[in-house]
């Protein structure tokens, strides 16, 4: 790997790092600040994506939805309350071109809740689409692939 | 020493657990006894008088298996089940069960073949589900093989009557039972004509698994009571409320419901589309498209929640159109499987409509999701207590609609009519 690539890497990695930490601090309100405004964010099964099925379990097209998501959950939703613990693999740099950076990042989530249970909730890869702005790394597309095609209950929090 | 008893026997179900108490000692379907959502004994019970007993269970969509030889696995209770497209165009539905062994013979969801192969022992079924083959059958070298005088045609896969209604597909164990339209129902035969109108595209599969009994999610379905109650995001950003038009139609027997909500005529509409708008501005979304309209059907209903006892819901919820089907995981836990459709005619705009509305469904719904948790909350909280009873008396005792009222648990006492004609408990 060049110098370049590596540097770009460790970059995506950071960007991934803190993605992962706001959700598990629940400073949600932060997460869509790591999409472009006009990014779009999906979280799908492996199931609907491998038969190009176009339907989404949380389907995202902007920032505004995706602060949409956060506010209906802090004031409308209910759920029995319970926290992420995001483990992420090494990005993959897929490809460049024009500046939009395709990686992909193997994801396990546990989630625990109130009464102590844990499990793991999801786990897959995330595929990225990346730009760069105003020095900045963010997301235009990230679509959350999770493995089952089954969710535990429900999903609120996003992956 | 002769014993006196001092009332008539009546029936003790179930047979398991401490209690001696009778199940349900009055014929009063508003008070569940909470021991219905817990007992083994009920859960066996109803795999033999509900799901293999006169009821019609859907299956899948006559389009996910459009050419012969396709097919999907799937569940009545705890029943796997084929259903299969013939050479003739005509769908099989097949216990997926060989008939040597026991063995699973389709272990994929889905797939395409010709004829029905156990992994196992090669035994080989038609798509009918007739024995065509015996792997080794006479033997190696005129040695060993089945017994003189085997008879193919008595080891056959269980084929069950199916019938198909606006491109659903349904099967019954039962040879007693009226045929489908029947036992729908020509109100709830109009309902589901109006959702399923023309033929669809599968726009993909949801699935969730319960942490609860599965008749706890049937009541939720056949509830409207709680819609906005629960699920605050509807008053919260303004879609539904019982001041709108609406009404809450029972099949005659009061097995199954349809609850809908329709939208005044007041002129707001343009081009077919309208944005709803929030009750309190400060809630308004930033991005209120996932909840524009277009008007698809014919009518000015937004909302229609459709039940078929015991475990199908039609579901339209703006352009959202889906089938979701329960299958019972023993008595503590069901797994909820959604059918996610569009229209095989939908232009590019209306199947992005469809993806960004479904945002309010599904086990991330805005709507929904709290479905996913409200009947675990009930199995925490009941099983301490299996002789105890719910109070659902909201509109009476009554199994029928309470004038255009939405805001009744009729549908939910037709649920246990329904359920208690099966069980005979």
């Amino acid at each position: 790997m060049t110098g370049a690539a590596d540097a770009l890497a460790a970059r995506i990695g950071r960007l991934n790092t803190a993605y992962a930490h706001a959700i598990d601090d629940d400073r949600l309100e932060d997460w869509p600040g790591f999409f472009a405004d006009d990014g779009l964010y999906r979280i799908v099964t492996r199931e609907n994506h491998e038969a190009a099925l176009p339907l989404a379990i949380v389907h995202c097209q902007g920032a505004a939805m995706m602060r949409d998501r956060v506010r209906a959950m802090r004031t409308a939703n209910i759920f029995e309350p319970h926290s992420y613990c995001h483990t992420l693999g090494a990005a993959e740099i897929v490809g460049s071109e024009d500046g939009v950076h395709a990686a992909r990042t193997n994801f396990i989530v546990v989630r625990t809740m109130q009464s102590g249970a844990m499990s793991v909730f999801a786990c897959g890869r995330y595929l990225d689409r990346i730009v760069e702005r105003d020095g900045a790394l963010e997301l235009s597309e990230r679509v959350a692939v999770c493995d089952s095609r089954t969710v535990d209950t429900l999903l609120v929090v996003p992956l | 020493m002769r014993h006196e008893y001092d009332t008539p026997l009546r029936i003790a179900y179930p047979l398991c657990g401490m209690s001696t108490a009778p199940l349900w000692p009055d014929d009063d379907v508003s008070r569940v006894p909470y021991r219905v959502y817990s007992d083994p004994g009920i859960h066996a019970r109803e795999q033999e008088r509900i799901f293999r007993g006169p009821t019609w269970n859907f299956l899948c969509l006559e389009a996910e298996i459009p050419e012969p030889g396709d097919y999907k696995t799937c569940f009545i209770g705890d029943a796997p089940i084929i259903a299969v497209r013939d050479a003739g165009g005509g769908i099989n539905a097949l216990v997926n069960r060989c008939a040597h062994k026991g063995a699973l013979l389709c272990y994929k969801p889905r797939g395409r073949v010709s004829e029905f192969t156990c992994v196992y022992h090669n035994w080989t079924y038609d798509l009918a589900g007739r024995l065509t083959g015996v792997a080794f059958g006479r033997g190696v070298r005129g040695e060993g093989g089945m017994e003189a005088g085997f008879e193919p045609e008595a080891h056959g896969l269980r084929r069950l009557r199916t019938a198909s209604r606006s491109g659903l597909v349904f099967a019954t164990f039962s040879e007693d039972v009226a045929d489908l339209e029947t036992y729908i129902g020509p109100a709830m035969l109009a309902a589901l004509d109006r959702v399923l109108v023309k033929p669809v595209r599968v726009l993909g599969y949801h699935s969730q698994l319960l942490p609860n009994n599965w008749k706890l999610y049937a009541e939720n379905t056949k509830d409207s009571y709680h819609a906005t109650l629960l699920h605050v995001f509807h008053n919260t950003f303004g879609i539904v409320r019982f001041t709108m038009g609406g009404g809450i139609v029972l099949s005659d027997n009061g097995w199954h419901h349809l609850s809908f909500t329709e939208r005044a005529a007041d002129g707001s509409e343009r081009d077919g589309a309208e944005a709803v708008r929030s009750l309190k501005e400060q809630y308004a979304l930033e991005d209120p498209s996932l909840m524009e309209h277009r008007l698809e059907l014919g009518d000015r209903i937004t909302n229609s929640i459709q039940t078929i006892f015991p475990t199908l819901v039609v579901q339209q919820i703006l352009n959202a159109l889906a089938v979701r089907q329960l299958v019972p995981r023993g008595p503590e836990e069901c797994e909820l499987r959604w059918t996610v459709l569009g229209f095989e005619d939908d232009d590019e705009p209306l199947e992005a409509l469809r993806l960004k509305v479904n945002n309010l469904v599904g086990p991330a719904g805005y709507v929904s999701m709290e479905d996913g948790c409200i009947g675990g909350f009930i199995d925490t909280a009941t099983r301490s207590a299996p002789d105890e009873r719910s109070f659902m008396r909201m509109g009476g005792t009554a199994i029928e609609p309470a004038g255009a009222s939405r805001v009744t648990e009729a549908a939910v006492r037709g649920f246990w009519r329904a359920w208690r004609d099966c069980m005979a408990l």
